[in-house]
């Protein structure tokens, strides 16, 4: 139990590899379910500087019971899809970026932001990992055994509109099948990020370019949105839903986020 | 490893592994059985608790993370000779059947209640939406609890 980030970077630096515990949300479902027996754990918990919220930088300790009322609306409603109350009282953005699941639900909205993720050790001070660097495989990080996850890095340039959604089979509680973030800038720039239809969040990045040129999409352009991000994901088929249905669903669900941006 | 914390207004200490949960120190070693173990996933809240002023699943809260800690269990609300407003709502409307999930619906709508006495039913609906009760007695815990909102109006 480390107080304070320098001791918790103290302590990794000491027994580096050890576990990071921060709201115990995912590592103690292992640990019941007798899955896994962590032999050495350093808690977050007490590390108040990783709980501090500004406009551009979120401590990588903010829970999602605190983001389920920021003014980022889509990393709004992606933290009210987040478990339930108790889970969300306990659970933080920061344990997502670092259990690195597919479907982490806070994932694509920093992936469509081209958000930085900033990461401390104890010798090496500070550094900014582009999101796509950060996240490499299921479960997957480039984050080295003696370094920390601190805060989510987000660019000056916030989009005027932006929706999450996710798909699952009923509206609480639930592990997304897929999820998807829409964010579009007054310039028509549009990114599309999308969870669980692939090892690590994914832009769809030829959808973007495409609709990106379109200043007010016809029908006909968000039908080619969505058939180019059903093109672009690479989903499986897994015990919650087939990859034939998660291709699918991509398209309507990031076709359905842009309507609302557009809508807005 | 030696855990002190405060429990239900008592100063307590157990002797935990490390890797343990609140709710195996709570019923094995401090004689508190009334946070119910059932799924061990954060899924149904029959073990919720408050711990530090949130309403948690103490299944998924590793022990030797308490240290310094507040905790409140169900045990924590009301006595043997005056029930908790919320266990009263509760016994009035009926809203026990199984009883096994009870526990955790009294401490999550006590925690709701503190902060908001006289909330709407999509408030009480919100705040109980990670308690599951498998008898599906959610029509009576409900009627129940509304109806200690009302109060709370008065």
């Amino acid at each position: 139990m480390a107080h304070g980030l320098d001791e918790a970077l103290a302590a990794r630096h000491a027994a580096p590899g050890s576990e990071l515990l921060a709201g115990g949300t995912d590592m103690m479902v292992e640990v019941n379910l007798a899955h896994h027996r962590p032999s050495s754990v350093i808690s977050l918990r007490h590390a108040p500087e990783l709980r501090v919220l500004e406009p551009h930088r979120i401590g990588s300790g903010v829970t999602w019971a605190t983001l389920e009322r920021s003014d980022h609306r889509a990393l709004a409603q992606a933290a009210r899809t987040v478990g339930s109350p108790q889970i969300r009282a306990a659970g933080t953005l920061g344990g997502n970026i670092g259990t690195a699941s597919p479907a982490g639900d806070g994932l694509p909205w920093l992936a469509a932001l081209d958000a930085g993720i900033e990461v401390a050790s104890h010798t090496r001070g500070s550094r900014l990992v582009p999101w796509s660097d950060f996240f490499t495989g299921v479960k997957q990080t480039s984050l080295a055994d003696d370094e920390i996850v601190t805060a989510a890095v987000l660019p000056d340039d916030l989009p005027a509109q932006q929706e999450f959604a996710k798909i699952g089979p009923r509206n609480a509680m639930v592990i997304s099948v897929v999820s998807a973030v829409v964010m579009r800038w007054d310039d028509g720039t549009t990114r599309v990020a999308l969870g669980s239809v692939a090892p690590t969040p994914l832009r769809a990045r030829q959808a973007e370019g495409m609709i990106s040129a379109e200043a007010n999409p016809s029908d006909a352009a968000l039908a080619e949105f969505a058939r180019m991000v059903a093109a672009e994901v690479r989903p499986i088929t897994d015990h919650r839903a087939t990859a034939d249905y998660r291709r699918h669903a991509a398209g309507v669900l990031a076709r359905r986020l842009l309507e609302r941006c557009l809508a807005a | 490893m030696i855990v002190t914390f405060t429990v239900n207004g008592e100063t307590r200490t157990a002797n935990v592994v490390g890797w343990e949960s609140l709710l195996g120190v709570l019923r094995d070693e401090l004689g508190l059985p009334g946070s119910k173990n059932a799924c061990e996933q954060g899924e149904c809240g029959s073990c919720s608790v408050v711990l530090d002023g949130e309403l948690v699943c103490s299944c998924l809260v590793m022990a030797g993370d308490c240290e310094g800690a507040t905790v409140t269990t169900v045990e924590g609300y009301g006595s043997e000779d005056e029930a908790h407003p919320v266990q009263q709502a509760m016994l009035d409307a009926g809203a026990v059947q199984c009883g096994f999930c009870t526990p955790g619906f009294v401490v999550a709508a006590a925690h709701l209640y503190e902060s908001n006495p006289s909330p709407k039913e999509d408030e009480i609906r919100e705040a109980l939406s990670g308690n599951i009760c498998r008898c599906t007695g959610y029509g009576a815990i409900l009627r129940g609890l509304e109806a200690l909102a009302e109060e709370g109006r008065a």
